[in-house]
């Protein structure tokens, strides 16, 4: 008999706002089911800049969504430290660029409450050589950059800490009503192929550009558009402080640093549906070309991945570039629509997720009649120890510093030991997971360093046949789903290096191994 | 001003690869004076396996167990093919001459004539390759009887897991059996390394200590699988004093890179052809080629990573074998891609958008890898017009076009073959 697994409330979505809401739920005291099709930040929330907005990028066409940034830009700081670093914020800009718009930039900002000050153009090429030397004009705001991978893995951990399960890889197929409610929710897991059913009192739908699709399967409707927007992260760090151009949201004119490297995005590209979100050769070209004009050495940096998020939309779109849509968000309770027990959370952005969260778990409370406030104002985001593989530069410190002497470096490029994989892989079964390659993937700088996985997915793959973690043939489809994680970032930056390392991984798994040959044994998306 | 050194030779061949060895190999056989030049090679990447041809028509996964059929096959659909370039005869002619010069050294191989042998890989697939070298030839008949077999790998040498390989290939080898033991000889650190490996089972006592280590768990195994760490300058050698000891047949599997097989047939081939008196310009690169009025070439010699030159080859022929990109025969800007030496017109997709597929393992295989050099009957690089770029320039291996040697499974047997066909077109100019 299918299994039926029974809660308060259930919310669908891995990623930034659906951990909110779960860990928000969970402070509450209110008993959750967190369920994501695939992993965690598998859209949007894993596709960003990993921007901590100051607002001022808001301040001429949005000033609430410019305040609402600037009020959760100072919780998070306290409330997230280890997920954030306060780099500061430029906004610049060159030779050319909209002089109004550079002329009305301090008055926006200053209407919206947002400090933003002057910089001489000698000091800020001083603090960011790399800076063009068509620069006309400065101004410095509060930017940060935050880990998103890190903000939610921790706020998840601290959901489950609390008591809220969470199911990867769990796909929601079919919405069961009787009359105004949802009865039960059917799953399937995509690993295992496995069928399963949710009943909660409550449905949250925190599915991001996936929401519309989610609501239509319940019966229910809310309007989402897409708009495509890609990333590049760059093999070095290019600034210490996040430069935004000074212009109108345009594409590639936000460069934020984090960690060893620097994202630079991003493009606007609307989109009719969700299938195929992947960067092309030609956004990534205007990606360098446009952003070279900032940052000239963009020209001739290499890059290490290229990635792509959908934004979702509300309001049916903006006149002339859908940046100019509001980025504030929408709570839709489908009361509305004849469902009771189904609300939307959509739109927004990361910056303000814990926003998003509070308003839906307030409204969840009301429905369900708990009164708990909301606690996650207060209570600090714990630095779980199970996250720290997943953040850059901790696993080379880790080695210099304290490793056993029977450890062994699996992932060479970000040094990341097998220890770590194996507590991982124990975490995962805490929960009662099947560890994948993709999911250590996610949870540690495995395959993120210059071999993009060409040889770490061998040793990963070894190591888990040895813990009886993998068997018989499921060796092959997990280094092939691994590789090709890796070389969807890839494919669009393959020259001069990069080419050259993509030979050489194709030599290998092609050429030697054969893989290619290999019948698919199990999904890959 | 320091003077820069001049050398001269009738030949000159760019690029210590499989293709630039083969040349080698064929210039000395015909007393060519011969300068190769080269840094490290594709080599150490090898598995020790040579391909001749295996897969085709690409995106059908159709393994041919009849190499010559492929190539016939092949070369009806796809005339542009390098291997169109040669007579059957002449290929088969090229793959004994080569394969005899490797069963004079250190590293012999064993093949079938008229049939591909199906040989093992270290994450447990199995593959079809062409002639085998002697120290794994064993797994294959292995793998081919189903004999009782032991898998040994060993603690500390990471991406060769017996049980994984075990585990891959049970459905079809029931009687395959993985054992996991620390490595007697090893050093203090835990990390093993092939090479090191290699090298201190050259040594009787190391031999005799991992002998020990295996003989309790033999049992009814009749093969007896390792890494591919048999030593490094003797493998026979090793091999059948462990045979002897344990009493099995011993065959190793070839590990991911740099491989103890990569490093054995270098190391074999560079011995070999210095013997026969090609002069070899290690770890240099060629920086710089001009055509003087005597229709000799001028070749820049540096250090790897630098651009200024140190020596400078005058040479009446060049034989280009400097591979693609990896081997840096070709260069992919983010525009286009350009043969970077003589400034030869490369064919190539008109749109870098089209040089990959989405999937990495799209069984069609990748429109860049299609990309490369356009040649003549006469191995001759040739321009728009089909006419060659200079007639004492030719070229071979993996930087030709109109070939996928790792989805077709044909990268050494297209490396010898063309090898083979530029020396024999370019001796006619000499």
């Amino acid at each position: 008999m299918k299994k039926t697994l029974q809660t308060q409330v259930l919310v669908i979505g891995g990623g930034a706002t659906g951990a909110g809401v779960a860990r928000d739920l969970a402070l509450r005291g209110v008993k959750c089911i967190l369920v994501e099709k695939k992993d965690i930040n598998a859209g949007a929330s894993g596709a960003n800049h990993g921007l901590l907005h100051s607002g001022a990028r808001y301040v001429s066409n949005d000033p609430e969504s410019a305040r609402e940034c600037r009020d959760e830009n100072r919780l998070l700081k306290q409330l997230a430290p280890d997920c954030i670093e306060e780099t500061g914020g430029m906004f610049v800009a060159v030779e050319g660029d909209d002089e109004q718009f550079i002329a009305d930039f301090q008055g926006h900002c200053e209407k919206a409450g947002l400090p933003c000050r002057p910089m001489d153009i000698r000091d800020a090429k001083d603090a960011e050589p790399a800076l063009s030397d068509k620069t006309i004009a400065v101004y410095a705001v509060d930017d940060a950059s935050i880990d998103p991978f890190k903000l939610v893995l921790e706020n998840i951990t601290d959901a489950q800490k609390l008591g809220c399960k969470f199911l990867r890889h769990s796909e929601v197929v079919k919405f069961n009503r009787q009359g105004e409610k949802i009865k039960s929710v059917d799953l399937i897991n995509n690993n295992t192929g496995a069928a399963f059913s949710i009943e909660a009192d409550i449905i949250v739908n925190a599915s991001g550009a996936w929401a519309g699709q989610i609501a239509a399967m319940a019966g229910a409707h809310i309007d989402v558009l897409y708009s495509k927007g890609t990333l590049l992260i760059t093999h070095n760090r290019i600034s210490h402080h996040v430069v935004n151009r000074l212009r109108p949201p345009g594409d590639a004119d936000i460069l934020v640093p984090g960690g060893t490297v620097s994202i630079i995005g991003t493009t606007s590209l609307r989109m009719e549906s969700l299938d195929q979100i992947r960067p092309t050769v030609s956004e990534v070209d205007r990606i360098v070309d446009e952003g070279a004009a900032m940052m000239p050495c963009l020209e001739t940096t290499r890059y290490i991945r290229a990635y792509s998020g959908v934004r979702p939309l509300l309001g049916g779109g903006g006149k002339n570039d859908d940046r100019s849509v509001t980025r504030g968000f929408d709570l839709v309770d489908h009361a509305r629509d004849g469902i009771e027990n189904l609300i939307t959370i959509t739109g927004g952005k990361l910056t303000t997720f814990r926003l998003m969260a509070e308003k839906t778990a307030d409204l969840v409370c009301r429905r369900i009649n708990v009164s708990a406030p909301c606690q996650t104002r207060k209570i600090p985001v714990i630095s779980a120890h199970e996250t720290r593989w997943a953040v850059p530069g901790f696993s080379p410190k880790y080695w210099f510093k304290e490793h056993d002497k029977n450890d062994l470096l699996l992932c060479e490029c970000e040094m990341v030991p097998q220890s770590a994989v194996q507590e991982i892989v124990d975490y995962f079964d805490i929960f009662d997971q099947q560890p994948d390659m993709r999911g250590i993937g996610k949870r540690s700088r495995i395959g993120k360093g210059s071999c993009q996985g060409n040889f770490c997915s061998l040793r990963i793959a070894s190591f888990l046949y040895d813990r009886d973690l993998l068997a018989a043939d499921q060796g092959a489809g997990e280094i092939r789903s691994f590789i090709n994680e890796r070389w969807k970032g890839q494919r669009c930056l393959l020259w001069e290096t990069p080419v050259v390392q993509a030979e050489l991984q194709e030599a290998m798994h092609c050429g030697f191994f054969g893989l290619e040959l290999i019948p698919e044994n199990r999904k890959e998306s | 001003m320091t003077s820069i050194k001049k050398i001269s030779s009738d030949l000159t061949i760019i690029g210590t690869g499989m293709a630039g060895m083969a040349a080698a190999c064929f210039a000395a056989r015909h007393r060519i004076d011969t300068i190769q030049i080269g840094v490290n090679s594709g080599l150490i990447y090898s598995s020790g396996y040579l391909d001749l041809m295996g897969i085709h028509p690409m995106g059908t996964r159709l393994s041919w167990n009849n190499p010559w059929q492929a190539i016939d096959q092949l070369t009806t659909d796809n005339p542009d093919h390098p291997y169109a370039r040669l007579r059957k005869t002449e290929i088969k002619t090229a793959m004994h001459q080569f394969l005899d010069f490797m069963n004079t050294t250190e590293h012999p191989y064993v093949f079938s004539e008229n049939k591909n042998t199906e040989v093992l890989t270290p994450v447990g697939t199995v593959k079809q390759t062409y002639a085998v070298p002697r120290s794994m030839w064993a797994g294959a008949v292995a793998l081919k009887e189903r004999q009782p077999c032991l898998v040994v790998d060993f603690v500390g040498l990471k991406a060769f897991s017996a049980k994984q390989i075990a585990d891959m290939l049970m459905p079809r080898w029931p009687r395959i059996r993985p054992l996991r033991l620390n490595f007697p000889s090893a050093g203090a650190s835990v990390d093993l390394y092939p090479e090191q490996m290699a090298r201190s089972l050259e040594t009787e006592e190391n031999r005799i200590r991992l002998a020990n280590a295996i003989k309790p768990h033999i049992g009814e195994a009749k093969a007896l699988g390792l890494p591919a760490i048999l030593g490094l300058y003797t493998p026979s050698a090793v091999r059948q004093h462990l045979e002897a000891l344990l009493g099995v047949k011993i065959f190793e599997i070839p590990t991911i890179a740099p491989s103890v097989p990569g490093m054995r047939f270098k190391e074999t081939m560079e011995k070999a052809l210095f013997a026969q008196n090609i002069h070899l310009i290690p770890q240099k690169r060629v920086l710089s080629a001009e055509i003087q009025q005597n229709d000799h070439f001028l070749l820049g010699v540096g250090e790897h990573g630098s651009t200024s030159v140190d020596q400078i080859i005058e040479t009446r022929g060049v034989i280009l074998a400097g591979g693609r990109f990896l081997g840096m025969g070709l260069r992919a800007g983010r525009k286009k891609i350009r043969e970077p030496l003589f400034g030869l017109p490369v064919f190539q997709p008109e749109d870098r958008a089209l040089w990959h597929e989405d999937d990495f393992f799209a069984a069609r295989g990748h429109r860049i890898n299609q990309a490369g050099l356009e040649i003549d009957d006469a191995f001759r690089p040739v321009d728009a017009d089909g006419k060659p770029v200079y007639k004492n320039l030719v070229a071979a291996g993996s930087i030709l076009a109109h070939q996928d040697w790792m989805r077709q499974k044909c990268g050494a047997g297209l490396a010898i073959a063309t090898a083979y066909g530029a020396v024999a077109a370019i001796r006619k100019t000499l």
